[in-house]
């Protein structure tokens, strides 16, 4: 074994480049170039990208769980909302006395609803360190909890994705209940700073950009990292042929498990990171309709490649951001096309596209044939 | 002599009629004084005559409608039309300008004198229902001043029912009475407590608090004790009752949805679009008839419904599913993308505001059956489920496309080989699921918002059948159905509709680790990936 831990192809390399580049030359761009140059990142433009990076990071963590484990979870978004409202509940905590009530302890909705004590679930949430920790455990044991019971059962194909599907809609219904304690359908939101800083400022706005930027460059790091190792080679086999694998003495359910639990913590901390940057969280972000459009991101970017997953979340959102500006009316009609002309004719999203002339000169990976034969026998 | 008998029978009635238009007369000359005492005496002695126009002649009264002419001595009403009406001969008045009529004054007191005569007239009422209704108004108002009339018309009641009624009447206003001996009012908490409903319940509970009467009171409490239990189990029967009517609205919206997957396995998440199309299809037929028609549109909705959401369910599979097979993920997610353009193209067609559908005549309000209540529209949905669940029934077990649908939902390789043209089959099975839903469509079109969003709403409780029944057969998407629907409403009472909603989605994640495959289970190694 004498291969580089990451064996990084010329994609790989170009998109720690751009990544880690991202996150130098952002804050610089935003802030350092006068405003009226060319070059200068508007505000606006430094919010949408670092929401778009999110989205990237969420989009690389569904793809080591579908692109390589198989597992087609619809439910993504409630491990990203779980990390959000985890931070945004940091968020409200730093506000302190400066709500509207003036209430040191309790955050303003509480106030409202004429609570009188915090509640168990918001203790320790002043300290960022103590939420930093929910940001990546609490989506961890959901998911933990959620695939030990799935995983061992064999709930496999369809089923599974219609009951990570009841799963974030439970929990959109749960978060939108005022009582549940989180808000309710106004969810949390008016933060004032962030570790001290002001979340509005544009410095603030500036150093979360770079920290996403770097986060989505670590996140590729670790999934690139699990793919090429023999534990990845056993995910990957798990996608292709379940049964077969167990056959062979893996633990199919133990190597799920982890793949889903270690996607889940990473589509937390974008939840984490997304919240600051857009300023609220409430339960809409739970709606299953989010989860299956974060799918299709990765579907179009390319399943089963990272780069293509995080490349897929950006294009389909600028593409949105674009849309809902431009032609409001024909946005669902793109994305709804996007859904079925990605499943029909670009089964290897964007990626597979790009990498259409190399394959032409190499002979075909073995694992596409063996796919096809895999999902057949999962009828 | 029946001559003879005859001219006596027509004299005798010359009699009673001239007797009663003397008192009428009688009465209304009280008016002529425009005396409050008089006018009173005058609403009493009206009253107790019974006369066809009584009640209109106290109901203008009330409402300052009737006018005199104190010299000519005439008394007339007005209409609320307008017309004003001779009150002795019940003639028209025209030509008369109503400025030339002095108005009968009223004050508070008279009105409720007037208020009590109108009720005992219409204890009085030769219609039944009428009758019971005034009782039961009665009951509601506890009014003392009825109790003559109540006694009057118990005497003479003949129809049970409207005896019983003008019983309880009579037992809310006795039993409240401390001057009632405390015998008459033991039996009336007895009649109560028969009666055995909330307002019983509350005027029971009132006599158990106030009154000083040890017998009275432990009647009372008895009596209470037992509403309560019965009503207990009202509530629960009437919960069991909305559950089966929310059951057979997830049977219709599902039922299609387990033929697809049961057939192909894959997901149809367009199939709640389906269930709208159908909704919007009974929008265009009721809008395309003629309002004469309004009372058949739904039965012309039926048929339309299916087919168009069969035809497009159709195109679905032909343009988009079929090129899928084997890939049941990949499905799911085309179809979605299928969802997002259908909804948007009906937001195009007909706005994103919701449509009226109106529901014919016999379709609405609701009645009582047994304390229960029933709402007529439910009442038909549940008719319609079960027809529809009879007829995929028949369509499955005794039809040769059923026999070969469901040969391939056994075992499609075999079917294959056994001569089964699997992708028609794949064609004709999706184009019933989706014309089932098309059906489902209409009857939600009754009880939901017709809006393009009508669907996502009912898609994920689908799933929610058909992953608890199984694909095994149909009778397990009816368990489902019935197991989610009655659960739900008989939690929602308990814990709140959403939290109820919640644990039954926990329970159903939970369920699927013991039965990954549902209830009904299909046995074979067809099951085994």
């Amino acid at each position: 074994m004498n291969k580089p831990l990451l064996r990084l192809d010329r994609l790989g390399v170009a998109f720690l480049v751009i990544t880690i580049g991202a996150a130098a030359l952002g804050p610089v761009l935003a802030l350092v170039v006068p405003r009226d140059s060319a070059l200068a990142m508007p505000p606006y433009v430094v919010a949408l990208l670092g929401k778009y990076m999110c989205y990237a990071i969420l989009a690389l963590a569904l793809d080591l769980v579908w692109g390589y484990c198989g597992i087609l979870s619809l439910g993504h978004g409630a491990f990203f909302a779980l990390g959000g409202y985890a931070m945004g509940m940091y968020l409200m905590r730093q506000i302190g006395a400066r709500g509207v009530y003036a209430n040191p302890i309790l955050p303003d909705f509480m106030v409202f609803l004429n609570w009188k004590e915090l509640p168990v679930a918001w203790w320790g949430f002043h300290s960022f360190a103590y939420a930093s920790l929910m940001v990546m455990l609490v989506p961890g044991v959901l998911a933990f909890a959620f695939g030990w019971f799935a995983f061992r059962s064999r709930v496999t194909g369809v089923y599974l994705s219609i009951i990570t599907q009841a799963l974030t809609y439970a929990l959109k219904l749960a978060f939108f209940r005022n009582d549940f304690g989180f808000g309710g359908n106004n969810g949390l939101t008016d933060f004032k700073d962030v570790l001290g800083f002001n979340v509005q400022s544009d410095a603030t706005r500036a150093a979360l950009f770079s920290l996403t930027a770097l986060t989505l460059a670590l996140s590729y790091v670790i999934g690139r990292a699990i793919v090429v190792s023999k534990y990845g080679k056993a995910v990957i086999a798990i996608r292709d042929a379940e049964s077969r694998v167990r056959f062979i003495g893996y633990r199919v359910e133990n190597y799920k498990l982890l793949v889903f639990v270690v996607s889940a913590v990473m589509a937390g901390i974008a939840g984490a990171l997304y919240v600051p940057q857009v300023g609220i969280i409430n339960p809409s972000e739970f709606d299953p309709a989010n989860s299956i459009e974060a799918v299709i991101w990765v579907a179009v970017g390319g399943r089963g490649t990272l780069v293509g997953a995080a490349l897929g979340a950006v294009a389909v959102n600028f593409a949105k951001t674009y849309f809902t500006g431009a032609f409001p009316e024909y946005w669902l009609y793109a994305l709804g096309g996007l859904f079925v002309l990605v499943t029909l004719f670009l089964p290897k999203g964007l990626v597979g596209l790009l990498s259409l002339r190399r394959r032409a000169a190499k002979p075909t990976p073995p694992s596409t044939a063996s796919l096809a034969r895999q999902e057949e026998g999962a009828l | 002599m029946p001559f003879v008998r005859l001219v006596a029978v027509f004299f005798f009635l010359c009699c009673a009629t001239t007797a009663r238009a003397d008192a009428v007369d009688d009465a209304l000359a009280k008016f002529l004084d425009n005396k409050f005492a008089s006018t009173e005496q005058g609403v009493n002695a009206l009253a107790a005559t019974g006369a066809a126009n009584a009640p209109a002649i106290l109901d203008a009264l009330g409402d300052n409608r009737l006018l005199i002419d104190p010299v000519a001595h005439i008394i007339v009403y007005q209409t609320a039309g307008g017309d004003l009406i001779n009150a002795k001969t019940g003639e028209k008045l025209s030509g008369v300008d109503a400025d030339s009529f002095k108005k009968v004054r009223v004050n508070n007191g008279l009105r409720s004198a007037i208020a009590a005569a109108v009720g005992a007239l219409t204890l009085a009422s030769p219609d039944p229902r009428k009758r019971a209704s005034a009782a039961e108004a009665v009951f509601k108002s506890r009014d003392a001043g009825a109790l003559a009339a109540l006694d009057a018309q118990l005497s003479r009641e003949s129809t049970p029912q409207v005896a019983e009624a003008l019983r309880q009447a009579r037992a809310a206003i006795v039993v409240l009475d401390p001057k009632t001996p405390s015998a008459d009012r033991v039996a009336a908490v007895t009649t109560l407590k028969a009666r055995g409903d909330q307002d019983a319940q509350s005027l029971i509970d009132e006599v158990a608090t106030k009154t000083d009467d040890p017998a009275v009171k432990t009647a009372a409490l008895n009596a209470e004790a037992a509403i309560k239990a019965h009503l207990a189990w009202l509530s629960v029967l009437q919960n069991l009752i909305y559950g089966v009517s929310a059951a057979s609205v997830l049977l219709l919206a599902a039922i299609g949805l387990a033929i697809t997957f049961g057939v192909m396995g894959v997901i149809n998440m367009a199939h709640g679009e389906m269930v709208m199309l159908g909704a919007y299809a009974t929008f265009v037929v009721q809008s395309a008839l003629p309002p004469s028609f309004l009372q058949w549109s739904l039965a012309v909705a039926l048929p339309v419904a299916f087919l168009v959401s069969a035809i497009v369910g159709v195109a679905i599979e032909r343009l988009v599913i079929r090129y899928l097979y084997g890939r049941p993920l990949e499905t799911l997610l085309a179809t979605w993308g299928v969802s997002l353009i259908l909804q948007q193209a009906v937001r195009s067609l007909f706005g994103a505001n919701n449509r009226q559908v109106v529901a014919p005549n016999f379709m609405s309000g609701s009645f009582d059956w047994a304390g229960l209540q029933i709402t007529t529209g439910r009442l038909w949905i549940v008719a319609l489920a079960i027809l529809v669940f009879a007829a995929l029934q028949v369509a499955l077990r005794a039809t040769s496309f059923g026999l070969r649908m469901r040969a391939v939902t056994q075992n499609r390789r075999m079917a294959a080989a056994m001569g089964i043209s699997t992708g028609r089959i794949d064609m004709l099975a999706f184009a019933l699921g989706s014309g089932v839903a098309g059906v489902a469509g209409v009857a939600l079109s009754q009880i939901d918002n017709v809006s393009p969003n009508l669907g996502q709403g009912y898609i994920i409780d689908s799933f929610m059948v058909v992953v608890l029944g199984g694909v095994g057969n149909l009778w397990g998407t009816l368990l489902g159905a019935m197991v989610l629907g009655v659960a739900n409403k008989l939690l929602e009472p308990v814990i709140g509709a959403v939290l109820g909603k919640i644990l039954l989605l926990v329970f159903i994640i939970l369920f699927i680790q013991k039965r990954p495959r549902g209830l009904f289970a299909l046995k074979g190694r067809a099951v085994e990936a």
